[in-house]
């Protein structure tokens, strides 16, 4: 037998860079980014040794935009944020206004908003789970949840009228009441997604490739996550159970039940996992809040926004025959109402974690200052650390997992 | 122990002597006025006292005040005790001079990006930071764009023709 000895690297020519790792950009527009973000990879054959993420691609500068818009204007910048559930942006924002302008909404338009926002609650996971699934190379499940999705769509539309960017809701309630359609698809939605997510459920969650490759990975500690501002399903995953809906309640929240689901090791399967479980609770919040819905009788069953004349847009008929209508309605779209002064900071649970508002107004008809508290931007900085020493296809399962958003990020 | 308002304005102004802080009971969250060397020992103080524990940062962001001579730039702090949940607010009044403030960085690793998103929009120098440079703006841009004297475009002038962005106007 001849002897087999390793051959050394042939000498590199003089000038030429002496490394031994391959510098990688993954993003800013690869398909496995799912968004537009760039990370430069330092690989080590298929180790990661470092990453750099950069941030900023579709920086559109939303808090200075906010600065000379009336609040109404507002509400569709909040849209695009996390555009897989903006109906949770926009009320944030609306109860932001609220709080500042001491409005008290009817408890039907509580419930309302609720049914609407864990629907964008169920919707954002459902595509951050399947895209986990793509990832991890399982197709099919994306497949199985998309309809579902359409459907939640279909009832945006029903109410709001449009389906992604919704600019759904107006400060004090909704634009107009629920019609019939909204809450047969309601029905429709509530009767047939349980043994949809169950269906999806049993193809993944004992699924011995799936738990392979996402057990482990992506991994960090309850201790690191807070350190690095960690909030919704990612920092529940870490084992925190911390929830906005439960710590400072909001929309009525508190007249409902609901579990947290916790994860403990805080990797991507926990992170599925704990997704899964928020979209279990979600249904049992819709089916609460709907039942309380149905509890209204009378005028009571009939309101779906609070009085507040100064900020919510008369009906089109009364405009067109009654002087005050005509009035408020002029004063509102010409942005011609003074907001109080004051200074507030509202939170609520979005699809990533908490989704905050600081509005500032010194007495004129515009935010002063305006700043989103972007969960996707503050937990993505945590992302070299997660990645650092794994394989370069377990980083892509990771970013899926953290569900980052572009739009959430840049602002 | 609950950790009430009185709770913690006593705690803090026992460590900081009575006078030097400023508090805000009126606003929505307990509000917190430092001395701008003092931030960063604030800050750790908040973050060890075991009474306190203040150990989570939720938001960290700057106000531009033009009109406040001496202190323009506001640095805002959320803090939030996650155990008692109780949320606190903690603001700093820079010169728009030397806009100088410590950096968090090493009590919350989450700071990193925020003190970047701040120093990239309205300048503030966080002294201490690993990394600070722009974040979401270009790297080549020589201005802070959330600083009051860069307004936006006025939605009023007539100087722009409609025609170039194909809604009629006076073109031919």
């Amino acid at each position: 037998m001849t002897e087999n000895k390793l051959v050394p690297n042939l000498p590199l020519p003089s000038g030429s860079i002496q490394k031994q790792t391959t510098t990688m950009n993954l993003g800013p527009t690869h398909p496995a980014t799912h968004g537009v973000f760039q990370n430069v990879l330092e690989l080590d054959g298929e180790t990661i040794v470092d990453a750099e993420q950069t941030v900023g691609y579709i920086h559109r500068a939303f808090e200075k935009l906010a600065e000379r818009r009336p609040l109404y204007q507002v509400t569709p910048i909040t849209d695009r944020l996390n555009y897989c559930s903006s109906p949770i942006n926009n009320m944030g924002w609306h109860m932001t206004c609220e709080k500042l302008l001491g409005i008290q909404t009817p408890k039907r338009v509580d419930y309302l908003r609720i049914i609407i926002m864990e629907l964008a609650r169920i919707s954002d996971h459902l595509i951050c789970n399947s895209i986990v699934g793509v990832d991890t190379g399982a197709f099919t499940g994306f497949l199985y949840v998309m309809q579902y999705r359409e459907l939640i769509y279909e009832i945006y539309e029903e109410v709001c009228g449009s389906r992604l960017t919704t600019n759904i809701g107006r400060i004090g309630g909704f634009e107009r009441n629920f019609n019939d359609i909204a809450f047969q698809k309601l029905e429709k939605f509530l009767a047939e997604y349980p043994g949809v997510l169950r269906e999806f459920e049993n193809l993944f969650n004992r699924n011995r490739i799936f738990m392979e490759r996402t057990q482990g990975g992506g991994a960090i500690s309850a201790e690191r996550a807070l350190s690095y501002g960690f909030t919704g399903p990612n920092l529940r995953a870490a084992g925190v159970d911390y929830d906005v809906r439960v710590a400072q309640p909001y929309c009525s929240y508190e007249d409902l039940s609901f579990d947290i689901p916790v994860g403990t090791t805080g990797d991507n399967y926990d992170r599925f996992m704990v997704r899964n479980g928020e979209m279990w609770q979600s249904l049992r919040i819709i089916e609460q809040a709907y039942k309380k819905v149905k509890e209204f009788k009378g005028a009571e069953a009939e309101v779906f926004h609070a009085d507040v004349p100064e900020y919510y847009l008369p009906e089109k008929m009364d405009v067109y025959t009654k002087m005050e209508a005509l009035i408020w309605h002029f004063k509102i779209i010409m942005g011609e109402i003074d907001i109080p002064k004051g200074e507030v900071y509202h939170a609520v649970e979005g699809g990533n974690g908490e989704l905050g508002f600081y509005l500032i107004s010194d007495g004129g008809r515009t935010p002063y200052r305006l700043h989103f508290r972007r969960p996707c931007f503050i937990y993505y900085q945590a992302y070299n650390e997660l990645v650092k020493g794994s394989m370069l296809s377990d980083a892509i399962v990771t970013l899926s997992s953290l569900n980052l958003i572009a739009g959430e990020m840049d602002a | 122990m609950v950790l009430t308002s009185e709770n913690i304005m006593a705690l803090v102004d026992e460590k900081f002597g009575r006078g030097l802080l400023t508090w805000n009971e009126n606003s929505d969250i307990l509000t917190l006025t430092v001395p701008p060397e003092m931030n960063l020992k604030v800050l750790q103080f908040l973050f060890e006292n075991d009474q306190l524990g203040f150990r989570f940062l939720t938001d960290l962001t700057a106000v531009h005040y033009p009109d406040n001579a001496g202190s323009e730039i506001a640095v805002v702090y959320h803090l939030h005790n996650l155990v008692a949940n109780v949320r606190l607010r903690m603001k700093i009044f820079l010169p728009i001079e030397k806009p100088e403030a410590f950096s968090a960085t090493r009590i919350f690793s989450g700071a990193n990006w925020m003190e970047r998103e701040t120093y990239d929009f309205f300048g503030v120098i966080f002294i201490g930071h690993p990394n600070l440079k722009r974040i979401l703006n270009v790297d080549e841009m020589d201005y802070f764009p959330m600083r009051k004297e860069y307004p936006l475009e006025d939605q009023t002038r007539i100087d722009k023709d409609d025609a170039m962005f194909g809604r009629g106007g006076s073109f031919n």
